[in-house]
């Protein structure tokens, strides 16, 4: 099967610093793919790499199974930029058409996505109304509709959310489970880690212009477990011991934190506490969420 | 075809944007002003005793044509800041705010956002022209019954300059900032200005050295050589032998070659060429 995104080693150096040190990922076709990472860390340049916007200075990549700057398949695609501009000059109507004429759409069908899409982003009432005029979240509204215009296999959205209120992030994150059972391969870049957890089957991680981490979301956020005991006899070997299920051992008194990878380590825990003599009085376990798990992942160094 | 869409967008951006209705507006308060000024001069200048008939058709001719000339020098130096105001920022500027990112995105080459721009900012132009020049030309029409000799070269050549000053300002756009293409434009307009005086003088006093700078410096931006080939081709021909062809701040003395107008055109396709390539290969 080809992938809907494969890069192998893609690197951009500026002058003197390297933004993008070797990202290498696969993104399958029909899923909703999260790239995550702190700022700074070549998320940006990386989008700009597979969009054709920046010419990488090495490596690889496919996007619908057609290299780099393909215009074919670039007719396949959609991009919501950040900090997008447009030509506020235009009409919400004048320029949904502009962009569906840069598609090459047919007239008949442009004016029927035209329709549709200001119906489904909510902005039908104000289509003769210069872009000037919308409020920030109407851009960020219109500039998704612009992305789908051509019913893309591919839509890359950059902070689709930012700007947005909450009935406008929630509009976002409908649009997206829509698309995505559609068939839609979607590339999410995003800040707000709770859209990410909702909305994303799979996510990157990246940091100093590299991969670190690719994951399923759901196991990474199922998975990964912290415990809390609080018991009487936590003697160093019994936390060295404790060491063998999980990392990050943060003792306080009788009090004793642990990440686990896996919630069925617990009853395993237990037989090892009681064997070694401790008085457990609680052994609670609590879902990381997936903003504790960036910054595990990723470090508190990172954002820059 | 992409190309002809990114016109169409310039010319609106243009309506839209209201640079059409203000330098229409302007132009017809030149226009009015310039009206004046020929009405009032041709009053003054002409002989109540003229000593012949000939003799004062010949004067009235000479001043006619010096005093079209002189509006269309005026709509020469508009047109070509025009020009250069329009197309400093477009592709600087889109770059710079973004805007350009969901259109270069689309499946189109680079290369038709940078000929559509183009190919708007002529037809921009050719507006311009044909209201500015044709006010001229009506004004001296209208109130003298004149026509200046070989209107469709003069008028063609004066496009050509404004063409090419505004290619050279898309192509430094393609490359540089705003502020940084204003500067070059500017710069190299100085460079032809001065450059020009030079060589009149030179030719006047049959100095070889300052014609040589002259040429050589229209050899670097040949906008002025295109000028004063144009006002040179709407001379009446007694004063284009006798060497008095009015361009601007003095008469022609050392005429641009037909050369020199094929190197202009050369610079121009040169000029877009390197736009288009900049643009194509620049990071955005």
């Amino acid at each position: 099967m080809t992938f809907a995104i494969e890069t192998n080693n893609l690197r951009k150096e500026f002058d003197e610093n390297i933004a993008v040190r070797g990202l290498t990922l696969q993104v399958q076709q029909g899923e909703v793919f999260g790239f995550l990472g702190p700022n700074g860390a070549g998320k940006t340049t990386s989008i700009k790499m597979l969009l054709g916007l920046t010419a990488p200075t090495s490596g690889r990549a496919t996007l619908l199974g057609a290299p780099l700057g393909d215009r074919a398949a670039r007719a396949r695609m959609g991009f919501l930029p950040e900090h997008f501009r447009f030509h506020d000059w235009l009409t919400a109507h004048e320029f949904l058409q502009l962009h569906g004429q840069l598609y090459r759409m047919s007239a008949a069908r442009l004016r029927q996505r035209t329709e549709e899409l200001l119906e489904l982003v909510g902005l039908t009432p104000f289509r003769d109304k210069q872009l000037r005029t919308f409020s920030k979240g109407m851009l960020q509204r219109i500039g998704l509709a612009q992305a789908l215009l051509n019913d893309p296999a591919l839509v890359f959205l950059d902070e689709p959310t930012s700007g947005l209120d909450p009935v406008g992030r929630r509009l976002v994150r409908d649009i997206i489970a829509d698309l995505k059972k559609r068939g839609m391969t979607i590339f999410l870049n995003s800040h707000l880690l709770s859209e990410v957890e909702i909305t994303c089957d799979r996510v990157a991680f990246i940091k100093q212009g590299v991969v670190i981490r690719v994951s399923e979301l759901q196991t990474l956020v199922n998975g990964a477990t912290r415990v809390t005991v609080r018991a009487n006899g936590l003697t160093p070997n019994v936390l060295q011991g404790l060491g063998q299920w999980g990392k990050e051992i943060r003792a306080d008194g009788n009090q004793v934190t642990l990440t686990v990878v896996n919630e069925s380590a617990l009853p395993a825990i237990n037989r090892f506490l009681v064997a070694q003599n401790v008085e457990v009085y609680a052994l609670t376990p609590q879902h990381l969420s997936l903003e504790d798990l960036f910054i595990q992942i990723v470090g508190t160094d990172g954002g820059l | 075809m992409a190309t002809f869409i990114v016109a169409r967008l310039t010319l609106l951006e243009a309506v839209r944007r209201r640079i059409l209705l203000a330098a229409f507006l302007l132009g017809v308060a030149f226009l009015i002003l310039y009206s004046c000024g020929f009405y009032l001069m041709r009053q003054e200048a002409m002989p109540i005793n003229p000593r012949s008939e000939i003799s004062s058709a010949i004067l009235r001719n000479g001043l006619d044509n010096f005093l079209t000339l002189a509006g269309l020098y005026a709509v020469n130096f508009l047109a070509i800041a025009m020009g250069a105001l329009v197309s400093a920022d477009t592709l600087a500027g889109e770059i710079g705010s973004g805007t350009i990112q969901a259109l270069v995105t689309k499946p189109v080459r680079r290369a038709e956002i940078v000929l559509g721009k183009w190919l708007g900012f002529a037809g921009l132009l050719a507006l311009y022209l044909v209201l500015m020049v044709g006010g001229v030309m009506a004004v001296a029409y209208v109130l003298d019954g004149y026509v200046v000799p070989a209107v469709v070269n003069g008028i063609a050549l004066i496009y050509l300059e404004t063409l090419l000053i505004m290619t050279i300002t898309l192509m430094c756009s393609s490359m540089l900032p705003t502020l940084a293409t204003g500067g070059v434009i500017f710069g190299l307009y100085g460079i032809a200005f001065i450059g020009g005086w030079v060589e009149q003088f030179g030719a006047i006093l049959q100095n070889q050295a300052a014609v040589n700078i002259g040429i050589i410096s229209s050899l670097i931006i040949p906008s002025e050589a295109l000028w004063r080939r144009a006002a040179y081709e709407m001379t009446p021909p007694l004063a284009q032998v006798i060497g008095i062809s009015f361009s601007g701040p003095m008469f022609t003395a050392s005429v641009p070659s037909d050369a020199q107008v094929v190197y202009a055109i050369g610079y121009l396709v040169v000029a877009l060429a390197i736009g288009v390539r900049a643009f194509a290969q620049r990071d955005l």
